[in-house]
């Protein structure tokens, strides 16, 4: 999955170096203080909070899991950012919906952790509200641990398997 | 992307040896694994079966079929096969001095005949060795193909007469198993099956998951919660007889956990539409829907008690999953289970006396059992060693727990006695099995 974004930064990058060139010399080590009356904000050029390609390129917004602890919806603090980014998109784009869908481990219950998938859900639904959302935008989904990314009875799939996927099925 | 033909490989060679088990379990009969053993199994010697009628003998061994049922419960301990020495067919042949020298207090005997319509009659007796006596002497009417039901019923007649009990042999299983089709891809299936998982049946398949199969009293429909609507959980009630479906609740969030009460009247279930997950009871036939908790935790995994007034449930109410107990005409919940860090889906025996529950500590979950009378420090037994088990579910007449657990990553059903002494893992279908419930007695 890395490989296909990394070439669409890369050509965003290129692309924006050959819009620069025809003004500035050098502009990749010295970014032209003195274009101002251009583009005042310059390493925001790209970023167009309506355009869809912002959704796959900016890492923020690529990244969809928020991972929890067990037993746990709390939203870790290595999760803010990439939430707070997705409630800027959702601000942003009134079109733009979202499903949320909660996940636990193979520990415990399954009808409990179809409970904890979906308080995991919310815990995450709450955030993107927070940050822009609105409630029409966000769908919350349990899956308990019916659908594990990893099989294997350890602490290395289990963390994996704490999750809440954001999955928009709508970008504008 | 480079692991993935490695993966497809090994699920290869993973499908390939579970066929291989498959087969083995099939030819050799049922592995019984006696845990502790138990002091108190009544010796019994079951003789094979004579054939008697005119057509070719069927392949059902109605002594295997019976003696497997009797050792499965822990209350008997049967003379295996090859020690069975003489093959007597009537009572009138049975050498008493023989079997007492083999220390059997009890023997069966019987014969295969034609009936005359074409199908054939099981006619057997129950002898007492050391009083010399007939205690039963029965013939039940078979047609072809259905030998494993009637050794199953031969079982339960054996089993009741000797403890006075109703046996549980003749019944029903319920469980869902999830297959691996493709890519990412699943076929997942409810299927019932005889109660030692001969007789496998498809009931419901798709490529989404199900949860939660709950018998209803009569025994003629399952209840389940399916995922196949796109975005949400809905509630089904199945027809088993006809396959006809009946959408019971798809609200917005959880459709959980659905059981029917004991008279067959009410379902009880899991609903988040309020917010989280909260119990209520669904009035089948006026559709009537009552909220039973409120409460901002996760209360889920109803299960009715005895008679039907008061419903047992998992809540986190307390910070950790644990067993509370409310009112059906509702009231407030007051917490049933004292100790342990994880108490969840609970099942209640016929009587009410015996609870099974899953109780995890740290990273092991095993089914307890609890002696709601007895109390003390035998109340609660370890029934099963872990780690990972769970959906535990009594036998109609609560001499055997079913549940499932985890071997390697893949699922497996377990029947074990309700003192915890013997264990058995049951035929299985290959795929990964799951969530087993243990149906209703039956009509014979």
């Amino acid at each position: 999955m890395n490989t296909p974004i990394r070439v669409l930064v890369l050509a965003l990058a290129i692309a924006g170096v050959a819009a620069c060139k025809k003004e500035v010399v050098k502009p990749v080590e010295q970014p032209p203080a003195d274009t101002s009356t251009q583009t005042p904000t310059q390493p925001m050029q790209e970023e167009s909070w309506t355009n869809p390609a912002l959704l796959d390129s900016k890492p923020c917004l690529v990244s969809r899991i928020a991972y929890f602890d067990f037993d746990q919806s709390t939203i870790r603090s290595e999760a803010m950012e990439m939430l707070k980014c997705h409630g800027k998109w959702l601000a942003a784009n009134p079109g733009a919906r979202i499903s949320l869908e909660g996940h636990a481990d193979e520990r415990g219950t399954r009808e409990y952790n179809l409970g904890l998938g979906e308080r995991r859900g919310n815990a995450v639904r709450d955030l993107l509200l927070a940050n822009g959302g609105r409630s029409e935008q966000v769908g919350v989904v349990s899956y308990g641990e019916e659908r594990p990314i990893c099989t294997d009875s350890d602490e290395s799939c289990w963390s994996k398997n704490r999750r809440a996927e954001i999955v928009y099925t709508a970008k504008q | 992307m480079t692991g993935e033909p490695m993966q497809r490989l090994i699920s290869s060679l993973f499908l390939l040896a579970m066929l291989a088990l498959a087969r083995n379990g099939a030819a050799q009969g049922l592995e019984i694994d006696i845990v502790n053993g138990r002091e108190a199994a009544i010796p019994i010697a079951i003789v094979p079966f004579a054939w008697e009628a005119a057509a070719m003998p069927d392949p059902t061994g109605i002594d295997t079929v019976v003696r497997a049922d009797l050792n499965r419960s822990g209350q008997f301990r049967a003379l295996r096969k090859e020690d069975v020495i003489e093959l007597p067919s009537r009572g009138s042949d049975i050498k008493f001095p023989t079997w007492k020298l083999l220390k059997q207090d009890y023997v069966v005997v019987g014969r295969v005949q034609s009936s005359g319509e074409g199908g054939y009659r099981v006619e057997f007796e129950l002898h007492d060795v050391l009083k010399q006596q007939s205690l039963l002497a029965l013939a039940l009417p078979v047609r072809a193909g259905e030998f494993r039901q009637v050794s199953h019923q031969i079982a339960d007649l054996v089993y009741e007469k000797i403890l006075g009990v109703r046996g549980a042999f003749f019944t029903r299983i319920a469980y869902i198993t999830q297959k691996r089709v493709g890519d990412g891809k699943f076929e997942n299936a409810i299927w019932i099956a005889d109660s030692d998982g001969f007789n496998p049946q498809r009931i419901v398949w798709n490529a989404e998951p199900f949860l939660s199969p709950a018998w209803s009293p009569d025994g003629k429909s399952l209840a389940y919660v399916s995922f196949e609507r796109q975005g949400g959980h809905t509630i089904y009630i199945h027809e088993l007889a006809t396959g006809a479906r009946r959408l019971v609740t798809s609200f917005k969030g959880i459709n959980g956990a659905p059981t029917f009460s004991p008279d067959g009247s009410t379902l009880a279930l899991t609903l988040s539409k309020s917010g989280n997950p909260e119990i209520y009871t669904l009035n089948l036939a006026s559709n009537n829907l009552t909220q039973l908790t409120r409460h901002f935790s996760i209360d889920t995994e109803a299960a009715w008690m005895p008679g039907g007034n008061s419903l047992l449930f998992t809540s986190d109410r307390s910070g950790k999953p644990q067993i509370y107990s409310v009112p059906s005409g509702g009231g407030s919940p007051e917490r049933v289970t004292s100790s342990g860090d994880y108490n969840a889906r609970v099942s209640a025996s016929y009587d009410g006396r015996l609870l099974a529950m899953v109780q995890g500590n740290k990273n092991v979950y095993r089914i307890a059992v609890v002696d709601r009378v007895r109390g003390g420090a035998g109340a609660v037994r370890l029934i099963s060693p872990g780690p990972l088990d769970e959906s535990p579910s009594f036998a109609p007449n609560a001499s055997m727990v079913l549940y499932a657990a985890r071997e390697g990553s893949r699922g497996v059903l377990y029947a074990a006695s309700v003192d915890g002494s013997v264990r058995q893992r049951l035929a299985l279908p290959d795929g990964d099995v799951r969530e087993p419930a243990w149906g209703p007695f039956r009509q014979r």
